[in-house]
């Protein structure tokens, strides 16, 4: 713990972030998402798209891995929004 | 213990069921309420059981399967969550409480009016009666795929096609039927499927759900906290959190899924195919030994791997208990839930005893429980 307390800070950076309409629809970008070898993660909702709760993928914010998401999710669900955001 | 209760759940399961859910007992933290990696692993866990639930129903919008309790619980969701005052609906006589009771509260607080498809003594439904049963405000038709007591399968697209003929929604009870016959939502034409996972489908108690298509409209039975839009006074209107309010099962959906795996991998065909050379095996035997009574019998109809059967001389709590404590062989006595059923097939007031085979059940067994009959019918005979 003390050294984790040391740790400097993780700098954020700008990443392209994608909202859904459900839980289930997040976890289901994540499953394409590694199918298709697009990388990112799972994060939680950003405040900065709603204090609702939630979660959303982040991911890096270039046009081509954008395309690589939105290929990759294409007929399985539809984003409730992206956003570019520091993560 | 020979188990042959399975139709009230299925006590052997594939040994990666109890892994699964010992494996989430250990890491899965909690589902859409947080995005750590031990939360992640929950929500994925509930996320792989929701996409298998629906490859194995042909159902082409995962996110409208919601989970729930048991079949009981979803079938409440359906029957409180579609039906409106001055609705009329229609239901059968092979029902099991959990079709009767709810909708019986509908009726005695005046809200709407039922009406069942009637069973004749020997158990089998009139569906011929149905057209004429529909009235202009029938809302819905719902109905068991098959009967939880003589395991007579109904002829639920046959249902369906003439609900939808009458505008009316086709709601099918599959308590008795998912995983051990094919169920299809497309060729079936359901509205809505209600399951439970510790039946057939082989996984853990607490855990079920149900399918609902695009364009049907439920109020919800439960609101709460969803883990999203949680400024909303209201549950959301999105699925699956439309119907699903409080932390999910996650453990025991990771071994629903586990067991959806397995059953997915084996196919439905062969537990069905096995299931009905058991029962044949059984019947054909049954039928031999004095005063054995079998109801619901009819050639050239589908069953589930249930039969019904009274001893002369003996109640059906009487007779389940020898089973039990003389032989080890594990039935279910009495209604069955069932009270509709017994009432057409005259058994009210003294119950049957039911055998239930499921995929691990063994021609030995079955022949265990006939030769542990024949022994009690000597005795009593």
């Amino acid at each position: 713990m003390l050294l984790a307390a040391l740790r400097p800070p993780r700098p954020r950076t700008p990443h392209t972030v994608v909202s859904f309409t459900s839980t289930f629809d997040a976890m289901e970008a994540e499953r394409l998402c590694q199918q298709a070898g697009v990388p990112g993660r799972i994060i939680p909702l950003p405040v900065e798209i709603t204090a609702e709760c939630g979660l959303a993928w982040s991911m890096p914010p270039d046009d081509e891995t954008r395309a690589a998401f939105l290929a990759a999710v294409e007929g399985h669900l539809v984003p409730d929004g992206l956003y570019t955001l520091l993560v | 213990m020979i188990y042959l209760n399975n139709a009230a759940t299925t006590l052997q399961k594939p040994p990666e069921v109890a892994q699964a859910v010992l494996d989430a007992m250990a890491n899965a933290g909690s589902s859409s309420r947080g995005a750590s990696a031990d939360d992640l692993a929950a929500a994925r866990s509930v996320a792989g059981a929701r996409l298998r639930v629906a490859r194995l129903l042909g159902f082409e919008h995962p996110e409208r399967v919601a989970f729930t309790l048991n079949a009981t619980m979803a079938l409440n969701t359906a029957i409180f969550g579609l039906l409106r005052p001055g609705d009329h609906v229609i239901t059968t006589d092979f029902e099991h409480n959990s079709v009767l009771r709810p909708l019986n509260e509908l009726e005695r607080r005046g809200v709407i009016e039922v009406d069942h498809l009637p069973a004749d003594s020997a158990g089998h439904l009139h569906t011929e009666d149905l057209d004429g049963m529909f009235r202009p405000n029938t809302r819905a038709i719902i109905a068991t795929h098959a009967s939880n007591l003589t395991g007579a399968v109904v002829d639920v697209a046959a249902l369906a096609r003439v609900a939808h003929a009458h505008g009316a929604v086709s709601v099918l009870d599959a308590a008795q039927s998912l995983g051990c016959i094919p169920v299809n939502m497309g060729a079936i034409g359901a509205d809505i499927v209600c399951f439970t996972g510790h039946k057939a489908l082989m996984g853990p108690q607490g855990t079920g759900g149900l399918a609902v298509s695009p364009g049907v409209e439920l109020v919800p039975l439960v609101h709460g906290g969803t883990g999203v839009k949680s400024a909303e006074p209201l549950q959301p209107e999105s699925y699956p959190e439309h119907l699903e309010a409080g932390t999910m099962n996650a453990q025991g959906l990771a071994g629903l899924a586990a067991a959806l795996d397995v059953l997915l991998d084996l196919g439905v065909e062969r537990v069905e195919e096995h299931e009905r050379a058991l029962r044949s095996r059984f019947v054909d035997r049954l039928g031999q030994i004095p005063g054995v009574e079998v109801y619901g019998i009819h050639d050239g109809h589908d069953h589930t791997g249930v039969v019904a059967m009274n001893l002369a001389g003996l109640d059906s709590s009487t007779l389940a208990d020898r089973l039990a404590y003389d032989y080890g062989i594990a039935t279910r006595a009495g209604l069955h839930c069932a009270p509709r059923m017994h009432a057409a097939l005259g058994t009210l007031d003294r119950g049957a005893v039911r055998f239930s085979f499921g995929w691990y059940t063994t021609e030995h067994d079955v022949d265990a429980a006939l030769d542990a009959l024949c022994h009690i019918a000597r005795e009593v005979g």
